[in-house]
């Protein structure tokens, strides 16, 4: 057991995957030499050399496009895209190559590959090293979405998408990089995709969220327990596929439900959330299904009293939880 | 001895190329019956494809096509029966079950790979192939294709210029037909040659007679050799002659004169190399004759076969998403 942060549980669930099976390998920018801009990637080419962590020219589609042809031959690619806001020339690979293989060749192919990507903001990276991409990607069949938050769930979930048999975008909060540290067992154990976890048990309202945000509604529900108000808070940890059991079950437990999320409000992923709860859950609810997001405006800014203004804050979850609870 | 398996090898690139055309004429028939909603054509592109795929290793070397490659596709050892399947959008068509347009081959027990419609996207996919079998030091050849107009994409830029940096043992072919649907070379790119570009990425690029099979053949050994050898990627660009229009749904009368399609049929491969073999005595009329009967009946079986064979059943829509 050892205490690590997100990073460095990312870092060792490579080690891990790259010691255990030869076909894993890492492409990406800086990833080799310089053990990529976050050092997520730090050590593993002095270990495995550079043909087996490839810095790769600056150019993102040939980066998952390759990663795709050599998933495509056997081999068990992990492609990191240096900042999720840079993931956008590689859009057409990921949603009508990586995405569709299995489906379009009626499964006689398939791509066993990771996108491994940094995303999110508050850590002034301005509009563009801040961005949620999750939208774009939740919305694809064929594509699983992992956004783990915490280090326990980040090794796991990171090692379940390496061995997944699909394309798997696996998305790490770049303020929890460092910001966020927990206990880490070194004997194996399994996060399996597709489970959520209750974070924090409550009974009057439920919170469902991921990335940061789950960590901002653990603190206000802490604010508001010496409120006497109890909150349940649900980390989603695998985005598609959505687990649903555990937000209806929270959701009809609580009878009132927040969907938080750091993306622009509208069209964004607890969008999905939302309407699934108002669909399934709806004689359930003794208030409406409230959500609160990043502002609908391009993306984050730069200049710290902007950047706040942006993002959802422990303050706001807990104001806009008060007035649910008070509904 | 060699000569006679030379002759034979010189028959067997005939056989495939009129094979190809055989079987895209009955493709267009079908279509015009309204039993096959979509069509896209090699004609013209025949001497190209088999030239190239007589110096591939079927089953050993990766094949990543685009969708004009069917006398590839017949050379690699698709059957007429599996393209007809396909034609027809039948449960058992190869490629993808019915569930894509015609002509987006794929055929995993050849290591031919499923490539989309947006163009350009399966070339970088070929260089992960390439790069995965340099990884595993596997004797592995991989070879994709794509039309002049596809050149102009971003995909194909990074895809070179990976290939060039890694030395990776791929062959760039560039079948260039003169037309982006409707669009011509001089409003495609800069340059008369698309293998002018390989300088740009460090490797070697040949522009060939893309309606001579010989030619073909010829380049595609050298570049198989040098990537088998280490040596890594080669760009050809094969000049050819596209003697349909675009697809089924497009009329090339809207922007080709009478003129410049009467003049492309004089560039026909299938007919001028059967001229070659008989004026070089390895064919004559009777031998001819019966390469044609045999290519007719074989069309015929494959016709017949896939309007008997069974359409997807609705129920399946949703299955292969993900892996089950």
């Amino acid at each position: 057991m050892a205490e690590l942060n997100l990073l460095e549980a990312i870092n060792r669930a490579l080690d891990e995957s790259m010691a255990a099976d030869d076909r894993v390998f890492i492409i990406g920018e800086d990833v080799g030499q310089r053990g990529g801009v976050f050092r997520v990637t730090d050590g593993l080419h002095a270990k495995y050399g550079e043909k087996r962590v490839i810095d790769a020219p600056l150019a993102e589609s040939i980066i998952i496009g390759s990663s795709i042809g050599a998933a495509m031959y056997g081999m068990r690619p992990v492609a990191e895209i240096q900042f999720a806001d840079f993931i956008f020339p590689a859009f057409n690979q990921i949603i009508s190559e990586a995405a569709r293989m299995r489906y379009r060749s009626n499964n006689a192919w398939e791509v066993p590959m990771v996108i491994r990507t940094p995303y999110g903001g508050g850590i002034h990276g301005a509009l563009y090293h801040s961005q949620s991409i999750e939208a774009f990607f939740t919305h694809i069949p064929g594509l699983k979405v992992v956004a783990p938050s915490t280090p326990y769930d980040a090794k796991a979930l990171l090692l379940a998408s390496i061995a997944d048999p699909d394309p798997v975008l696996f998305l790490e909060h770049k303020k929890c990089y460092r910001l966020i540290k927990g206990f880490v067992p070194d004997e194996p154990y399994t996060v399996p995709i597709g489970v959520a976890d209750v974070a924090r048990t409550g009974s009057d309202v439920s919170v469902i969220t991921y990335g940061l945000m789950r960590h901002y509604a653990v603190e206000a529900a802490e604010m508001l327990a010496k409120e006497d108000i109890s909150v349940e808070v649900i980390d989603l940890r695998t985005l598609r596929p959505l687990d649903r059991e555990t937000v209806l079950a929270s959701v009809k437990k609580t009878n009132k439900v927040l969907v938080l999320y750091e993306d622009n409000l509208f069209g964004g992923y607890g969008a999905e959330v939302a309407a699934i709860i108002a669909q399934d859950a709806f004689e359930y609810l003794d208030g409406p299904v409230q959500r609160l997001a990043g502002l609908d405006i391009p993306a984050m800014p730069y200049s710290a009293p902007l950047e706040n203004e942006f993002l959802p804050t422990p303050e706001k979850i807990a104001d806009t939880l008060r007035d649910l609870v008070q509904y | 001895m060699k000569q006679e398996r030379d002759q034979a090898q010189l028959i067997e690139m005939f056989r495939l190329m009129a094979l190809a055309r055989a079987l895209d004429e009955r493709m267009w028939q079908l279509n015009r019956q309204g039993k096959a909603p979509f069509v896209i054509s090699c004609q013209g592109h025949e001497a190209a494809q088999v030239g190239a795929a007589m110096a591939l290793r079927p089953k050993q070397d990766w094949i990543v096509p685009y969708y004009r490659d069917l006398a590839m596709m017949l050379a690699i050892g698709v059957t007429p029966r599996e393209v007809m399947l396909g034609l027809l959008a039948k449960a058992d068509d190869p490629s993808s079950g019915g569930r894509q347009m015609p002509a987006h081959y794929s055929h995993r027990a050849l290591n031919i790979v499923s490539h989309s419609s947006p163009t350009g996207t399966q070339v970088p996919h070929a260089v992960g192939i390439a790069l995965a079998a340099q990884m595993r030091g596997d004797d592995v050849v991989t070879w994709t294709s794509f039309g002049e107009g596809t050149s102009s994409q971003g995909d194909v830029h990074e895809a070179m210029n990976l290939a060039g940096v890694m030395k990776l043992p791929v062959i760039f072919f560039c079948e260039n037909n003169g037309y982006a649907i409707s669009v011509p070379q001089r409003k495609q790119m800069g340059v008369e040659n698309v293998s002018d570009r390989a300088q740009g990425y460090g490797f070697p690029g040949v522009t060939v007679d893309g309606t001579n099979v010989l030619e073909v053949y010829e380049a595609m050994t050298a570049a198989v050799d040098r990537a088998r050898q280490g040596h890594g990627p080669t760009l050809i660009e094969a000049k050819c002659v596209r003697l349909t229009a675009h697809s089924s749904d497009d009329n090339d009368r809207t922007y080709r004169s009478a003129d410049d399609l009467k003049a492309m049929k004089t560039r026909d491969p299938v007919h001028s190399y059967e001229a070659y073999l008989r004026s070089e005595e390895i064919l004559d009329d009777a031998k001819i004759a019966g390469i044609r009967d045999e290519i007719k009946a074989q069309v015929n079986d494959a016709t017949t076969f896939a309007e008997k064979a069974p359409l997807p059943d609705p129920l399946t829509v949703s299955r292969y998403v993900y892996a089950e």
